[in-house]
């Protein structure tokens, strides 16, 4: 045909993609921004809390990260860090696809939890990761998630808990969905006792996350452009057979339809939230 | 309508020579007494073969039934007077859930449930059983109100999740959902749910929040339909069969794993099969679970409600 002739994909040798090939360049020392394609160093990126140094995009950060960008140095003391997933439904493969995440990424599952301080003042934190497993919640971030709330009610601390997840994990199945209710029911108990809740949904935070924990907090905070949803975008454009706006279900998207208290970026983020643990300090402010 | 399930398929075939058979003998002269009567004892023990080791995959088919039962359909045998209320008194009135106070036994409730219809005009008015997020503070609301003047809450479970759509999400569908869970778990009176059709997600679990939970014996609960699972998991919408094993999503399975308290036992066939007949033997049920949750103070059933979920869920320690 006379489109062959003009293909542009048209090979005249076979290529063989050798796994040690890529080990050749160093990987990561450059990274393209997705938002805007700029290229840039890898640590520069880095240095600048994980921010594009030209459109401000924010790159997502794992756990270790984000304790990092909030917290007071070395004030982080982890809770339940022995838990460990099991296999309860006996689900094909997924012991393999935890252990694999686990060895990558050198945590046991993708919530982080503990107690720390955010410019002297003390809290419960929980930062979910979105590199393990997508951040997705099966019985273990369910039950660390629940106990760092009763930790949180326990020692009368504000809850801070930075969301990044897909959702419920399907390998876990009913377990899973059910964490939403369990993980709940614990907030709906701390917030009676008059308990601080702060959520910062980070990206992307959608489905049983996002439809649990991440919308009940006193208050609602994101990160700019962040995913913020409860269906996936392309089930609804099946679902109603139309195309959605651009900034649908993004952080700004939810700020304007009222579902968040603020939009914060992520240099002003551990100031803006030492200011709402001032302002709730009993007495009205820390001295 | 009459709908044939494709494991069933043997048992119509046996039914259709069974009639024929029967015809035959009416109208002719021949004498076919003896085979009717050994075909029928063949019925007979093919349809307990058939029902009694359904796959998960029969038992989606049932759960999904178009003469299925609804929650109307049940409140109509088990109580008197249900007053229906309307509306979220904020956006407006969402008919994929249903809402009112009714008598039980002469005892005042609230029943709550999602409403699929039964033919297509039906099920475009309310939206297929998907609700949007006012459906979910109307239910709500009334949990509220049934709070305020003391009354148990009785749930019935029937949606294939809560409805992916743009105004769903403009109208904070998450939240909605999310606002659900916190409340239920407070809420001072007895809740209990009963899962009558399918359970999808976290569209189902927005009315399922309970002391109590049951399942129907065909029903299903799950965290995701098989559909999608399969979809998402092997990137292919026509494994759901196989997704639907994997996933543990039948009552019995529901049961073992611990997230259930009772499976109620089904007419034989599916609930289609006597409403009226499966009303009852949702009845009993019903009577033991608020029996008992009659005994707990206040305090003592948002304790018990709180253990539940506590307990739910499976990890080991390092």
């Amino acid at each position: 045909m006379l489109r062959d002739i003009f293909s542009k994909n048209k090979k005249t040798y076979a290529t063989i993609p050798v796994p040690s090939a890529t080990d050749d360049v160093p990987v990561g020392i450059m990274t393209k921004c997705p938002n805007c394609k700029k290229i840039m160093f890898t640590r520069e990126i880095e240095q600048n809390m994980k921010i594009c140094l030209h459109c401000d995009y924010h790159f997502p950060m794992n756990a270790k990260e984000r304790l990092s960008s909030i917290l007071d140095e070395n004030s982080f003391a982890e809770m339940d860090k022995e838990l460990v997933t099991v296999n309860p439904l006996g689900f094909p493969e997924y012991v393999e696809k935890v252990e694999k995440d686990r060895r990558k990424m050198k945590m046991n599952e993708a919530v982080v939890t503990g107690t720390g301080k955010i410019e002297e003042k003390p809290v419960v934190i929980a930062v979910m990761d979105s590199f393990f497993r997508m951040g997705s919640m099966g019985s273990v971030v369910g039950e660390k998630i629940t106990r760092a709330i009763e930790k949180a009610d326990e020692l009368h601390l504000p809850f801070i808990i930075f969301t990044a997840s897909g959702g419920a994990r399907m390998q876990e199945g009913v377990l899973s969905l059910m964490q939403m209710a369990k993980t709940s029911a614990a907030l709906k108990r701390f917030s009676d006792h008059g308990g601080l809740i702060i959520t910062v949904m980070t990206h992307p935070t959608t489905g049983g996350v996002s439809a649990s924990f991440a919308s009940l907090g006193d208050f609602n905070l994101a990160e700019p452009g962040a995913l913020i949803g409860f269906a996936g975008k392309r089930v609804i454009e099946q679902t109603i057979h139309e195309e959605l706006p651009e900034d649908f279900q993004t952080a700004e998207f939810q700020l304007k339809h009222g579902q968040l208290d603020a939009v914060i970026h992520r240099k002003e983020m551990r100031k803006k939230i030492s200011l709402i643990l001032e302002l709730h300090h009993i007495g009205g402010v820390t001295e | 309508m009459t709908v044939e399930l494709e494991f069933e398929k043997p048992l119509i075939n046996l039914r259709k020579k069974l009639d024929e058979l029967k015809l035959i003998t009416q109208n002719a002269d021949v004498d076919l007494t003896d085979e009717i009567e050994k075909l029928e004892l063949r019925l007979h023990n093919l349809e307990e073969e058939i029902y009694k080791n359904l796959e998960p995959w029969d038992r989606v088919q049932i759960a999904r039934h178009p003469n299925r039962p609804t929650t109307l359909d049940y409140i109509k045998f088990l109580f008197e007077d249900f007053f229906e209320c309307h509306g979220d008194r904020t956006f407006g009135d969402d008919e994929a859930i249903v809402a009112g106070i009714a008598k039980y036994k002469g005892r005042p409730v609230t029943v709550i449930g999602h409403q699929r219809g039964k033919d297509t005009k039906e099920n475009i008015r309310r939206n297929f059983g998907m609700p949007h997020p006012e459906g979910y503070r109307k239910a709500l609301r009334l949990m509220f109100q049934a709070q305020k003047f003391n009354r148990p809450i009785i749930c019935f479970i029937d949606t294939k999740g809560a409805y992916p759509g743009k105004a769903a999400e403009e109208r904070g569908q998450s939240e909605a959902i999310a606002r659900n869970l916190f409340e239920m778990a407070g809420l001072t009176v007895p809740i209990v749910c009963i899962v009558i059709g399918e359970g999808g997600s976290g569209g189902a679990l927005a009315l399922g929040v309970g002391n109590h939970i049951h399942m129907l014996e065909n029903s299903t609960y799950s965290v995701i339909s098989p559909e999608g699972a399969a979809s998402i998991l092997w990137k292919d919408a026509t494994l759901a069969k196989k997704a639907a094993e994997s996933m543990k999503i039948t009552a019995q399975d529901l049961k073992q794993l611990k997230v259930i308290d009772e499976i109620i036992p089904e007419v034989k066939g599916g609930a289609h099969n006597n409403i009226k007949e499966q009303a009852n033997l949702i009845d009993t049920v019903l009577k033991k679970s608020l029996d008992e949750l009659a005994k707990l103070s206040k305090n003592e059933l948002v304790q018990d409600r709180y253990q539940k979920f506590a307990k739910i869920g499976q990890y080991t320690v390092e």
